[in-house]
Protein backbone atom coordinates (compact mmCIF):
# COMPACT_ATOMS: atom_id res chain seq x y z
CA UNK A 1 0.00 0.00 0.00
CA UNK A 2 1.46 3.51 -0.85
CA UNK A 3 0.63 5.99 1.50
CA UNK A 4 1.63 9.99 1.36
CA UNK A 5 5.26 9.32 2.67
CA UNK A 6 6.43 6.73 0.35
CA UNK A 7 5.01 8.86 -2.18
CA UNK A 8 6.68 11.83 -0.97
CA UNK A 9 9.99 9.81 -0.22
CA UNK A 10 9.58 8.32 -4.11
CA UNK A 11 8.85 11.39 -5.81
CA UNK A 12 11.59 13.47 -4.25
CA UNK A 13 13.93 10.80 -4.63
CA UNK A 14 13.34 10.51 -8.40
CA UNK A 15 13.16 14.57 -9.08
CA UNK A 16 15.06 16.10 -6.16
CA UNK A 17 15.49 19.80 -6.63
CA UNK A 18 12.87 20.14 -9.20
CA UNK A 19 10.48 19.37 -6.37
CA UNK A 20 9.82 23.49 -4.99
CA UNK A 21 7.87 21.92 -2.03
CA UNK A 22 5.85 19.53 -0.59
CA UNK A 23 2.78 19.94 2.01
CA UNK A 24 0.16 17.79 2.86
CA UNK A 25 -2.97 19.48 3.54
CA UNK A 26 -6.40 17.70 4.72
CA UNK A 27 -4.75 14.06 3.98
CA UNK A 28 -3.18 14.81 0.47
CA UNK A 29 -0.19 15.65 -0.72
CA UNK A 30 0.59 18.91 -2.32
CA UNK A 31 3.58 19.67 -4.21
CA UNK A 32 4.63 22.53 -6.22
CA UNK A 33 7.46 21.63 -8.81
CA UNK A 34 9.12 23.23 -11.73
CA UNK A 35 7.21 23.79 -14.79
CA UNK A 36 9.86 22.31 -16.82
CA UNK A 37 9.96 18.81 -15.51
CA UNK A 38 5.95 18.42 -15.30
CA UNK A 39 5.58 16.53 -18.53
CA UNK A 40 8.34 14.16 -17.02
CA UNK A 41 6.79 13.96 -13.84
CA UNK A 42 3.86 13.11 -14.99
CA UNK A 43 4.52 10.60 -17.55
CA UNK A 44 6.96 9.25 -14.59
CA UNK A 45 4.19 8.88 -12.06
CA UNK A 46 1.80 7.26 -14.83
CA UNK A 47 4.26 4.91 -15.48
CA UNK A 48 5.67 3.67 -12.57
CA UNK A 49 5.48 0.39 -12.21
CA UNK A 50 3.53 0.65 -8.06
CA UNK A 51 2.38 4.31 -8.31
CA UNK A 52 0.40 4.34 -11.37
CA UNK A 53 -1.61 7.56 -11.41
CA UNK A 54 -3.56 6.57 -14.48
CA UNK A 55 -6.46 9.17 -13.83
CA UNK A 56 -6.23 12.61 -14.55
CA UNK A 57 -9.14 13.58 -12.19
CA UNK A 58 -9.03 17.78 -12.40
CA UNK A 59 -7.31 20.53 -14.20
CA UNK A 60 -7.63 23.73 -13.81
CA UNK A 61 -6.14 26.96 -13.62
CA UNK A 62 -5.66 29.81 -10.59
CA UNK A 63 -4.60 33.57 -11.14
CA UNK A 64 -2.46 35.52 -8.05
CA UNK A 65 -1.80 38.95 -9.42
CA UNK A 66 0.72 39.70 -5.92
CA UNK A 67 2.66 36.92 -6.68
CA UNK A 68 5.85 38.63 -9.54
CA UNK A 69 6.58 36.22 -12.37
CA UNK A 70 4.46 33.79 -10.86
CA UNK A 71 0.71 34.73 -11.66
CA UNK A 72 -0.29 31.80 -13.46
CA UNK A 73 -0.79 28.54 -11.52
CA UNK A 74 -2.19 25.40 -12.86
CA UNK A 75 -2.99 22.90 -10.74
CA UNK A 76 -3.09 18.83 -11.61
CA UNK A 77 -5.25 16.89 -9.43
CA UNK A 78 -4.02 13.34 -9.79
CA UNK A 79 -5.74 10.06 -8.29
CA UNK A 80 -4.37 6.51 -8.67
CA UNK A 81 -6.78 4.18 -8.47
CA UNK A 82 -4.57 1.01 -8.04
CA UNK A 83 -3.34 2.55 -4.65
CA UNK A 84 -6.39 4.83 -3.90
CA UNK A 85 -4.62 7.90 -3.08
CA UNK A 86 -4.97 11.63 -5.13
CA UNK A 87 -2.46 13.95 -4.80
CA UNK A 88 -2.02 17.69 -5.95
CA UNK A 89 0.25 19.10 -8.08
CA UNK A 90 1.35 22.99 -8.73
CA UNK A 91 3.25 24.54 -11.26
CA UNK A 92 4.02 28.47 -11.55
CA UNK A 93 3.74 30.50 -14.77
CA UNK A 94 4.41 34.20 -15.27
CA UNK A 95 1.74 35.60 -16.88
CA UNK A 96 3.72 37.48 -19.34
CA UNK A 97 4.89 33.85 -21.06
CA UNK A 98 1.76 31.76 -19.77
CA UNK A 99 3.01 28.73 -21.92
CA UNK A 100 3.24 24.99 -20.70
CA UNK A 101 3.00 21.51 -22.96
CA UNK A 102 0.15 19.86 -23.07
CA UNK A 103 -0.67 16.25 -21.72
CA UNK A 104 -3.32 15.64 -23.64
CA UNK A 105 -1.27 12.65 -25.16
CA UNK A 106 -1.09 11.33 -21.39
CA UNK A 107 -4.19 11.46 -20.60
CA UNK A 108 -7.01 12.22 -23.43
CA UNK A 109 -9.24 13.83 -21.02
CA UNK A 110 -7.50 16.65 -20.17
CA UNK A 111 -8.20 18.16 -23.54
CA UNK A 112 -11.19 19.94 -22.44
CA UNK A 113 -10.29 21.30 -19.11
CA UNK A 114 -6.77 22.49 -21.08
CA UNK A 115 -9.33 24.50 -23.12
CA UNK A 116 -11.24 25.78 -20.24
CA UNK A 117 -8.05 26.88 -18.37
CA UNK A 118 -6.57 28.56 -21.92
CA UNK A 119 -10.77 30.19 -21.72
CA UNK A 120 -10.48 31.74 -18.39
CA UNK A 121 -6.47 32.20 -17.99
CA UNK A 122 -5.12 32.19 -20.66
CA UNK A 123 -2.83 29.60 -20.38
CA UNK A 124 -1.50 28.97 -23.92
CA UNK A 125 -0.86 24.50 -24.17
CA UNK A 126 1.98 24.33 -26.42
CA UNK A 127 1.39 20.90 -28.89
CA UNK A 128 -2.45 20.97 -27.63
CA UNK A 129 -4.74 19.27 -30.87
CA UNK A 130 -7.49 22.23 -30.86
CA UNK A 131 -6.80 24.76 -28.11
CA UNK A 132 -9.47 27.44 -28.59
CA UNK A 133 -12.32 28.75 -26.28
CA UNK A 134 -15.41 26.46 -25.62
CA UNK A 135 -17.91 27.79 -23.15
CA UNK A 136 -17.59 31.38 -24.10
CA UNK A 137 -18.33 33.35 -27.56
CA UNK A 138 -15.36 32.63 -29.55
CA UNK A 139 -14.67 36.07 -30.42
CA UNK A 140 -14.31 36.60 -26.57
CA UNK A 141 -9.81 38.26 -26.53
CA UNK A 142 -9.63 38.67 -22.78
CA UNK A 143 -9.90 36.01 -19.82
CA UNK A 144 -12.41 36.58 -17.57
CA UNK A 145 -11.62 34.64 -14.55
CA UNK A 146 -8.43 36.57 -14.02
CA UNK A 147 -8.82 38.63 -11.11
CA UNK A 148 -8.62 42.68 -12.46
CA UNK A 149 -11.75 41.43 -14.07
CA UNK A 150 -14.49 42.56 -11.69
CA UNK A 151 -17.66 40.20 -11.91
CA UNK A 152 -20.19 43.66 -12.33
CA UNK A 153 -19.09 45.60 -15.05
CA UNK A 154 -19.72 49.53 -13.22
CA UNK A 155 -19.69 51.04 -16.33
CA UNK A 156 -22.82 49.66 -17.88
CA UNK A 157 -25.50 52.31 -17.82
CA UNK A 158 -28.57 49.59 -19.34
CA UNK A 159 -29.36 48.26 -16.05
CA UNK A 160 -29.24 51.53 -13.94
CA UNK A 161 -31.83 51.09 -11.93
CA UNK A 162 -33.76 54.46 -9.65
CA UNK A 163 -34.43 52.59 -6.64
CA UNK A 164 -32.04 49.86 -6.28
CA UNK A 165 -28.83 51.39 -8.59
CA UNK A 166 -26.32 48.84 -10.00
CA UNK B 1 -11.60 6.54 -65.57
CA UNK B 2 -13.93 5.35 -62.67
CA UNK B 3 -13.56 3.89 -59.11
CA UNK B 4 -11.09 6.30 -57.90
CA UNK B 5 -11.15 6.59 -54.51
CA UNK B 6 -10.13 10.96 -52.58
CA UNK B 7 -6.77 9.73 -51.52
CA UNK B 8 -5.73 8.38 -54.76
CA UNK B 9 -6.54 11.53 -56.37
CA UNK B 10 -4.73 13.57 -53.27
CA UNK B 11 -1.73 11.12 -53.45
CA UNK B 12 -1.28 10.06 -56.83
CA UNK B 13 -1.94 12.35 -59.37
CA UNK B 14 0.31 14.02 -61.41
CA UNK B 15 0.59 17.59 -62.34
CA UNK B 16 -1.85 18.03 -65.25
CA UNK B 17 -3.56 15.37 -65.84
CA UNK B 18 -7.23 15.05 -66.03
CA UNK B 19 -9.45 12.88 -64.52
CA UNK B 20 -13.40 12.41 -64.73
CA UNK B 21 -14.35 11.97 -60.62
CA UNK B 22 -17.30 9.88 -60.67
CA UNK B 23 -19.94 8.21 -58.61
CA UNK B 24 -17.56 6.63 -56.42
CA UNK B 25 -16.03 9.88 -54.76
CA UNK B 26 -18.29 10.37 -51.85
CA UNK B 27 -20.54 13.69 -50.96
CA UNK B 28 -20.29 14.15 -47.23
CA UNK B 29 -23.45 16.09 -45.48
CA UNK B 30 -23.10 18.18 -42.40
CA UNK B 31 -25.63 17.92 -40.16
CA UNK B 32 -26.82 20.47 -37.37
CA UNK B 33 -27.99 18.27 -34.48
CA UNK B 34 -29.28 21.01 -31.99
CA UNK B 35 -28.74 23.30 -30.25
CA UNK B 36 -32.55 22.79 -29.46
CA UNK B 37 -33.38 19.93 -30.84
CA UNK B 38 -35.88 17.87 -28.85
CA UNK B 39 -34.47 14.53 -29.21
CA UNK B 40 -31.09 15.45 -27.49
CA UNK B 41 -32.86 17.14 -24.15
CA UNK B 42 -30.77 20.22 -23.35
CA UNK B 43 -28.68 22.77 -25.47
CA UNK B 44 -26.32 20.42 -27.13
CA UNK B 45 -25.16 21.37 -30.46
CA UNK B 46 -23.36 18.53 -32.59
CA UNK B 47 -22.40 19.18 -36.35
CA UNK B 48 -22.20 15.82 -37.39
CA UNK B 49 -20.88 14.28 -40.63
CA UNK B 50 -22.59 12.19 -42.21
CA UNK B 51 -22.25 9.62 -45.22
CA UNK B 52 -26.33 8.93 -45.90
CA UNK B 53 -27.25 7.79 -42.49
CA UNK B 54 -23.74 6.72 -41.08
CA UNK B 55 -21.81 9.31 -39.07
CA UNK B 56 -18.64 10.13 -39.95
CA UNK B 57 -17.68 12.41 -37.34
CA UNK B 58 -18.85 15.07 -34.88
CA UNK B 59 -18.07 18.22 -33.60
CA UNK B 60 -19.94 19.62 -30.25
CA UNK B 61 -20.66 22.97 -29.76
CA UNK B 62 -21.25 23.62 -25.49
CA UNK B 63 -21.15 26.78 -23.48
CA UNK B 64 -24.95 27.90 -24.25
CA UNK B 65 -26.03 27.89 -20.54
CA UNK B 66 -22.62 29.23 -19.25
CA UNK B 67 -23.10 31.12 -16.40
CA UNK B 68 -20.05 31.51 -14.82
CA UNK B 69 -20.48 29.96 -11.84
CA UNK B 70 -16.51 30.00 -10.93
CA UNK B 71 -16.55 33.84 -10.77
CA UNK B 72 -19.79 34.03 -9.16
CA UNK B 73 -18.39 32.04 -6.56
CA UNK B 74 -15.62 34.12 -5.95
CA UNK B 75 -17.41 36.97 -5.17
CA UNK B 76 -20.09 35.79 -2.50
CA UNK B 77 -20.11 34.04 0.96
CA UNK B 78 -19.92 30.18 1.10
CA UNK B 79 -23.94 30.15 2.28
CA UNK B 80 -24.52 31.51 -0.99
CA UNK B 81 -22.58 29.31 -3.50
CA UNK B 82 -24.94 26.65 -2.02
CA UNK B 83 -27.54 27.74 -4.41
CA UNK B 84 -25.36 28.10 -7.33
CA UNK B 85 -24.39 24.23 -7.08
CA UNK B 86 -28.43 23.61 -7.32
CA UNK B 87 -28.08 24.85 -11.03
CA UNK B 88 -25.19 22.36 -12.36
CA UNK B 89 -26.95 19.22 -11.58
CA UNK B 90 -30.54 20.30 -11.51
CA UNK B 91 -31.65 16.36 -11.83
CA UNK B 92 -30.26 15.21 -8.83
CA UNK B 93 -29.51 18.89 -6.70
CA UNK B 94 -29.53 17.99 -3.39
CA UNK B 95 -26.01 15.88 -3.93
CA UNK B 96 -24.38 19.04 -5.39
CA UNK B 97 -25.52 21.07 -2.56
CA UNK B 98 -24.57 18.16 0.09
CA UNK B 99 -21.14 17.89 -1.56
CA UNK B 100 -20.32 21.87 -1.39
CA UNK B 101 -21.36 22.07 2.55
CA UNK B 102 -19.09 18.81 3.44
CA UNK B 103 -16.26 20.58 1.44
CA UNK B 104 -16.74 23.72 3.52
CA UNK B 105 -17.16 21.98 6.55
CA UNK B 106 -13.83 19.60 5.61
CA UNK B 107 -11.83 23.08 5.24
CA UNK B 108 -13.22 24.32 8.37
CA UNK B 109 -12.72 21.07 10.38
CA UNK B 110 -16.33 20.53 11.12
CA UNK B 111 -17.56 16.77 12.17
CA UNK B 112 -20.82 16.14 11.18
CA UNK B 113 -22.81 13.53 13.85
CA UNK B 114 -24.47 10.30 12.61
CA UNK B 115 -27.52 12.14 12.78
CA UNK B 116 -26.47 14.35 10.18
CA UNK B 117 -24.75 12.15 7.95
CA UNK B 118 -27.60 9.62 7.71
CA UNK B 119 -30.25 12.42 7.11
CA UNK B 120 -27.16 13.41 4.13
CA UNK B 121 -27.15 9.76 2.74
CA UNK B 122 -31.00 9.20 2.64
CA UNK B 123 -31.76 12.64 0.90
CA UNK B 124 -28.64 12.04 -1.14
CA UNK B 125 -29.58 8.58 -2.50
CA UNK B 126 -33.47 9.95 -2.94
CA UNK B 127 -31.44 12.44 -5.55
CA UNK B 128 -29.53 9.51 -7.15
CA UNK B 129 -33.20 7.85 -7.38
CA UNK B 130 -34.60 10.66 -9.32
CA UNK B 131 -31.60 11.28 -11.14
CA UNK B 132 -31.89 7.43 -13.09
CA UNK B 133 -35.42 7.49 -13.09
CA UNK B 134 -35.06 10.67 -15.66
CA UNK B 135 -31.96 9.06 -17.18
CA UNK B 136 -33.57 5.21 -17.96
CA UNK B 137 -36.77 6.61 -19.15
CA UNK B 138 -35.53 8.86 -21.14
CA UNK B 139 -33.31 6.27 -22.89
CA UNK B 140 -37.09 4.71 -23.26
CA UNK B 141 -39.08 7.46 -24.61
CA UNK B 142 -35.80 7.95 -27.22
CA UNK B 143 -36.11 4.07 -28.42
CA UNK B 144 -39.98 4.99 -28.84
CA UNK B 145 -41.74 3.06 -25.48
CA UNK B 146 -43.36 6.24 -24.00
CA UNK B 147 -45.21 3.95 -21.47
CA UNK B 148 -42.71 3.68 -18.93
CA UNK B 149 -41.68 7.33 -18.66
CA UNK B 150 -45.02 8.51 -18.11
CA UNK B 151 -45.10 6.21 -15.24
CA UNK B 152 -42.18 6.23 -13.50
CA UNK B 153 -42.05 9.57 -13.17
CA UNK B 154 -44.54 9.63 -10.34
CA UNK B 155 -42.13 8.32 -8.29
CA UNK B 156 -39.72 11.85 -9.09
CA UNK B 157 -43.19 13.64 -7.97
CA UNK B 158 -42.98 11.85 -4.61
CA UNK B 159 -39.41 11.78 -4.45
CA UNK B 160 -39.49 16.24 -4.89
CA UNK B 161 -42.55 15.85 -2.46
CA UNK B 162 -39.96 14.98 0.20
CA UNK B 163 -37.58 17.82 -1.27
CA UNK B 164 -40.55 20.15 -0.23
CA UNK B 165 -41.14 19.12 3.14
CA UNK B 166 -37.34 19.16 3.84
CA UNK B 167 -36.35 22.34 2.14
CA UNK B 168 -39.44 24.00 0.78
CA UNK B 169 -38.00 23.69 -2.71
CA UNK B 170 -38.41 21.53 -5.53
CA UNK B 171 -36.47 21.34 -8.26
CA UNK B 172 -33.05 23.69 -7.10
CA UNK B 173 -33.26 22.31 -3.40
CA UNK B 174 -30.82 24.55 -1.84
CA UNK B 175 -30.99 22.23 0.14
CA UNK B 176 -29.50 22.07 4.27
CA UNK B 177 -26.95 24.43 5.95
CA UNK B 178 -23.67 24.23 6.18
CA UNK B 179 -23.33 22.13 9.60
CA UNK B 180 -26.37 20.05 8.76
CA UNK B 181 -30.19 21.14 8.04
CA UNK B 182 -32.40 23.72 9.16
CA UNK B 183 -34.87 21.67 10.45
CA UNK B 184 -35.35 17.94 11.01
CA UNK B 185 -37.16 15.78 9.23
CA UNK B 186 -40.84 15.94 9.94
CA UNK B 187 -43.21 12.65 9.83
CA UNK B 188 -44.81 13.41 7.14
CA UNK B 189 -41.15 13.22 5.36
CA UNK B 190 -40.37 9.82 7.18
CA UNK B 191 -44.44 8.28 5.88
CA UNK B 192 -43.40 9.69 2.53
CA UNK B 193 -39.62 7.82 2.34
CA UNK B 194 -41.68 4.35 3.84
CA UNK B 195 -44.08 5.02 1.27
CA UNK B 196 -41.66 5.03 -1.52
CA UNK B 197 -39.82 2.11 0.11
CA UNK B 198 -43.06 0.33 -0.07
CA UNK B 199 -44.22 1.00 -3.89
CA UNK B 200 -41.08 1.75 -5.66
CA UNK B 201 -39.33 -1.20 -5.53
CA UNK B 202 -42.56 -2.29 -7.62
CA UNK B 203 -42.99 0.18 -9.79
CA UNK B 204 -38.86 -0.47 -10.88
CA UNK B 205 -39.63 -4.21 -11.70
CA UNK B 206 -42.77 -2.93 -13.88
CA UNK B 207 -41.12 -0.46 -15.86
CA UNK B 208 -37.54 -3.17 -16.01
CA UNK B 209 -40.35 -5.61 -17.39
CA UNK B 210 -41.07 -3.16 -20.05
CA UNK B 211 -37.52 -2.67 -21.25
CA UNK B 212 -34.92 -4.47 -20.61
CA UNK B 213 -36.12 -8.18 -22.21
CA UNK B 214 -37.52 -6.20 -24.56
CA UNK B 215 -36.88 -7.16 -28.28
CA UNK B 216 -36.91 -3.84 -29.73
CA UNK B 217 -35.13 -1.95 -26.45
CA UNK B 218 -32.26 -5.15 -27.08
CA UNK B 219 -31.95 -4.62 -30.59
CA UNK B 220 -31.44 -0.93 -30.58
CA UNK B 221 -29.04 -0.54 -27.37
CA UNK B 222 -27.03 -3.27 -26.99
CA UNK B 223 -23.56 -2.50 -28.31
CA UNK B 224 -24.61 0.87 -29.45
CA UNK B 225 -22.25 3.88 -28.14
CA UNK B 226 -19.91 1.36 -26.90
CA UNK B 227 -16.67 2.39 -24.97
CA UNK B 228 -14.00 0.09 -23.41
CA UNK B 229 -13.14 0.19 -20.03
CA UNK B 230 -9.27 1.56 -20.67
CA UNK B 231 -10.70 4.47 -23.21
CA UNK B 232 -13.27 5.61 -20.45
CA UNK B 233 -10.43 5.92 -17.83
CA UNK B 234 -8.52 7.62 -20.43
CA UNK B 235 -11.56 10.27 -20.86
CA UNK B 236 -11.83 10.54 -17.07
CA UNK B 237 -14.99 8.43 -17.02
CA UNK B 238 -16.66 8.48 -13.85
CA UNK B 239 -20.12 7.44 -12.05
CA UNK B 240 -22.58 5.29 -13.88
CA UNK B 241 -20.69 5.12 -17.20
CA UNK B 242 -17.17 4.02 -16.22
CA UNK B 243 -19.04 0.86 -14.20
CA UNK B 244 -21.20 0.49 -17.44
CA UNK B 245 -17.30 -0.44 -18.77
CA UNK B 246 -16.36 -2.69 -16.25
CA UNK B 247 -14.69 -0.26 -13.97
CA UNK B 248 -15.67 -0.38 -10.67
CA UNK B 249 -14.75 3.22 -9.11
CA UNK B 250 -17.50 4.82 -7.05
CA UNK B 251 -16.39 7.44 -4.51
CA UNK B 252 -18.93 6.42 -2.16
CA UNK B 253 -16.95 3.15 -1.73
CA UNK B 254 -12.99 4.71 -2.28
CA UNK B 255 -13.70 7.64 -0.64
CA UNK B 256 -16.50 7.25 1.86
CA UNK B 257 -17.99 10.93 3.09
CA UNK B 258 -20.78 10.92 5.06
CA UNK B 259 -20.67 7.98 6.61
CA UNK B 260 -21.37 5.71 3.71
CA UNK B 261 -18.91 2.83 4.98
CA UNK B 262 -21.84 2.23 7.61
CA UNK B 263 -23.95 0.82 4.46
CA UNK B 264 -24.21 -2.42 2.89
CA UNK B 265 -24.62 -1.77 -0.78
CA UNK B 266 -23.04 -3.04 -4.38
CA UNK B 267 -21.52 -1.74 -7.02
CA UNK B 268 -23.49 -3.06 -10.12
CA UNK B 269 -20.87 -3.21 -13.22
CA UNK B 270 -21.35 -3.82 -16.89
CA UNK B 271 -19.05 -5.50 -19.58
CA UNK B 272 -19.46 -3.49 -22.81
CA UNK B 273 -20.27 0.45 -22.01
CA UNK B 274 -22.88 0.44 -24.04
CA UNK B 275 -26.48 1.71 -23.88
CA UNK B 276 -27.81 -1.22 -22.44
CA UNK B 277 -25.15 -1.48 -19.85
CA UNK B 278 -25.34 1.77 -18.58
CA UNK B 279 -29.27 1.52 -18.64
CA UNK B 280 -28.92 -1.92 -16.65
CA UNK B 281 -26.60 -0.40 -14.23
CA UNK B 282 -28.58 2.45 -13.51
CA UNK B 283 -31.54 -0.03 -12.63
CA UNK B 284 -29.52 -1.73 -10.56
CA UNK B 285 -28.01 1.28 -8.93
CA UNK B 286 -31.65 2.19 -8.06
CA UNK B 287 -32.13 -0.55 -6.15
CA UNK B 288 -29.08 -0.08 -4.36
CA UNK B 289 -30.08 3.21 -3.35
CA UNK B 290 -32.86 1.91 -2.13
CA UNK B 291 -31.83 -0.56 0.22
CA UNK B 292 -29.12 1.76 1.69
CA UNK B 293 -32.17 4.51 2.15
CA UNK B 294 -34.07 1.87 4.24
CA UNK B 295 -30.42 0.68 6.10
CA UNK B 296 -30.16 4.43 7.07
CA UNK B 297 -34.07 4.94 8.05
CA UNK B 298 -33.75 1.69 10.28
CA UNK B 299 -31.06 3.00 11.71
CA UNK B 300 -30.95 6.47 12.26
CA UNK B 301 -29.80 7.74 14.90
CA UNK B 302 -31.08 10.00 17.63
CA UNK B 303 -29.32 13.25 18.49
CA UNK B 304 -29.22 16.95 16.68
CA UNK B 305 -29.98 17.57 12.82
CA UNK B 306 -27.45 20.27 13.16
CA UNK B 307 -23.68 20.62 14.51
CA UNK B 308 -22.77 23.47 15.92
CA UNK B 309 -21.16 26.07 13.57
CA UNK B 310 -21.81 29.86 15.02
CA UNK B 311 -19.90 31.29 12.16
CA UNK B 312 -22.29 29.81 9.56
CA UNK B 313 -25.54 27.88 11.03
CA UNK B 314 -28.06 30.71 11.54
CA UNK B 315 -28.76 30.70 15.62
CA UNK B 316 -32.23 29.67 16.28
CA UNK B 317 -35.08 32.76 15.79
CA UNK B 318 -36.04 32.83 19.26
CA UNK B 319 -32.67 33.82 20.18
CA UNK B 320 -32.20 36.59 17.36
CA UNK B 321 -35.30 38.10 18.92
CA UNK B 322 -34.53 37.98 22.68
CA UNK B 323 -30.66 38.13 23.07
CA UNK B 324 -27.65 40.35 21.55
CA UNK B 325 -25.38 37.54 20.34
CA UNK B 326 -28.18 35.49 18.82
CA UNK B 327 -28.77 39.53 16.88
CA UNK B 328 -24.94 39.69 16.24
CA UNK B 329 -24.59 36.50 14.54
CA UNK B 330 -27.60 36.65 12.76
CA UNK B 331 -26.59 39.61 11.22
CA UNK B 332 -22.92 38.33 10.76
CA UNK B 333 -23.39 34.92 9.02
CA UNK B 334 -26.11 36.82 6.61
CA UNK B 335 -23.30 39.78 5.70
CA UNK B 336 -21.02 36.83 5.39
CA UNK B 337 -18.57 38.89 7.83
CA UNK B 338 -16.33 35.76 8.61
CA UNK B 339 -12.92 35.18 7.16
CA UNK B 340 -12.27 31.76 6.53
CA UNK B 341 -9.63 29.61 7.69
CA UNK B 342 -6.59 29.59 4.88
CA UNK B 343 -6.20 27.05 2.84
CA UNK B 344 -6.92 24.18 -0.31
CA UNK B 345 -8.85 21.36 -0.14
CA UNK B 346 -10.45 18.90 -3.04
CA UNK B 347 -13.60 17.24 -1.65
CA UNK B 348 -15.63 14.71 -3.98
CA UNK B 349 -18.72 12.76 -3.87
CA UNK B 350 -20.63 10.56 -6.25
CA UNK B 351 -22.99 12.61 -8.49
CA UNK B 352 -25.84 11.19 -10.58
CA UNK B 353 -23.07 11.09 -13.41
CA UNK B 354 -19.71 10.67 -11.82
CA UNK B 355 -17.48 11.93 -9.33
CA UNK B 356 -18.37 15.45 -8.20
CA UNK B 357 -15.18 17.46 -6.86
CA UNK B 358 -15.00 20.76 -5.58
CA UNK B 359 -11.71 22.59 -5.56
CA UNK B 360 -11.87 25.10 -2.93
CA UNK B 361 -8.93 27.56 -2.19
CA UNK B 362 -9.29 29.77 0.53
CA UNK B 363 -6.97 32.71 1.00
CA UNK B 364 -8.14 33.90 4.72
CA UNK B 365 -10.86 35.93 2.90
CA UNK B 366 -14.46 35.60 3.13
CA UNK B 367 -14.90 34.88 -0.26
CA UNK B 368 -13.33 31.59 -1.68
CA UNK B 369 -10.18 32.98 -3.39
CA UNK B 370 -10.67 29.86 -5.94
CA UNK B 371 -13.37 27.79 -6.49
CA UNK B 372 -13.53 24.80 -9.23
CA UNK B 373 -15.94 22.49 -9.98
CA UNK B 374 -15.50 19.39 -11.38
CA UNK B 375 -18.17 18.65 -13.44
CA UNK B 376 -18.38 14.84 -14.67
CA UNK B 377 -20.60 15.64 -17.90
CA UNK B 378 -18.50 18.66 -19.01
CA UNK B 379 -15.26 16.09 -18.73
CA UNK B 380 -16.85 12.38 -20.55
CA UNK B 381 -19.18 14.25 -23.20
CA UNK B 382 -15.90 14.61 -24.30
CA UNK B 383 -15.69 11.21 -25.66
CA UNK B 384 -18.98 11.33 -27.51
CA UNK B 385 -17.95 12.08 -30.80
CA UNK B 386 -15.70 8.62 -30.82
CA UNK B 387 -18.69 6.78 -29.30
CA UNK B 388 -20.81 7.29 -31.96
CA UNK B 389 -18.34 6.97 -35.03
CA UNK B 390 -19.33 4.85 -37.48
CA UNK B 391 -22.95 4.58 -35.82
CA UNK B 392 -26.46 6.22 -37.18
CA UNK B 393 -28.21 9.49 -36.50
CA UNK B 394 -30.73 7.55 -33.92
CA UNK B 395 -28.37 5.74 -32.05
CA UNK B 396 -26.24 8.82 -31.35
CA UNK B 397 -29.25 10.28 -30.15
CA UNK B 398 -29.77 7.53 -27.31
CA UNK B 399 -25.74 7.13 -26.84
CA UNK B 400 -26.35 10.79 -25.50
CA UNK B 401 -29.57 10.03 -23.72
CA UNK B 402 -27.92 7.19 -21.94
CA UNK B 403 -24.61 9.37 -21.15
CA UNK B 404 -26.95 11.42 -19.07
CA UNK B 405 -25.15 14.64 -20.33
CA UNK B 406 -26.89 17.59 -18.42
CA UNK B 407 -26.55 21.30 -19.90
CA UNK B 408 -26.14 22.65 -16.60
CA UNK B 409 -23.40 21.05 -15.31
CA UNK B 410 -21.91 20.66 -18.29
CA UNK B 411 -21.86 24.19 -19.10
CA UNK B 412 -21.27 25.58 -15.41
Amino acid sequence: MVDNNVLSDTISAQFGDDILSIEESYGMLDFIVNKDIIIDLLKWLKNHETLKFNFLTSLCGVHYPEKEDHELSVVYHLYSMYNNVRIRIHIFLPIAKPEVPTVTHLYPTANWMERETFEFFGVIFTGHPNLKIILNVEDMDYHPLLKQYPLVDNTRTDKDDKYFGR
Amino acid sequence: MTNISEDKIKNQLNPGEIVHLEDDLKIYNYLNLGPTHPATHGIFQNVLKMDGEVILDAEQTIGYIHRAFEKLAENRPFYQITPITDRMNYCSSPINNIGWQMTVEKLLGVKTTKRVDYMRVIIMELARISDHIICNSVIGVDTGALTGFLYIFQFREKIYEIYEQICGARLTTNIGRIGGFERDFNPTVISKIEEILKEFPKALIEFEKLLIRNRIFMDRTIGVGSISAERALEYGFTGPNLRAAGVDYDVRVMHPYSSYEDFDFILPLGTNGDTYDRFCVRQEEMVQSLKIIEQALKNLPEGDYHVDVPEFYLPPKDEVYTTIEGLIWHFKVVYGEINIPKGQVYHAVEGGNGELGFYLISDGGRQPYRLHFRRPCFIYYQAYPEMIKGSLLSDAIITMSSMNVIAGELDA
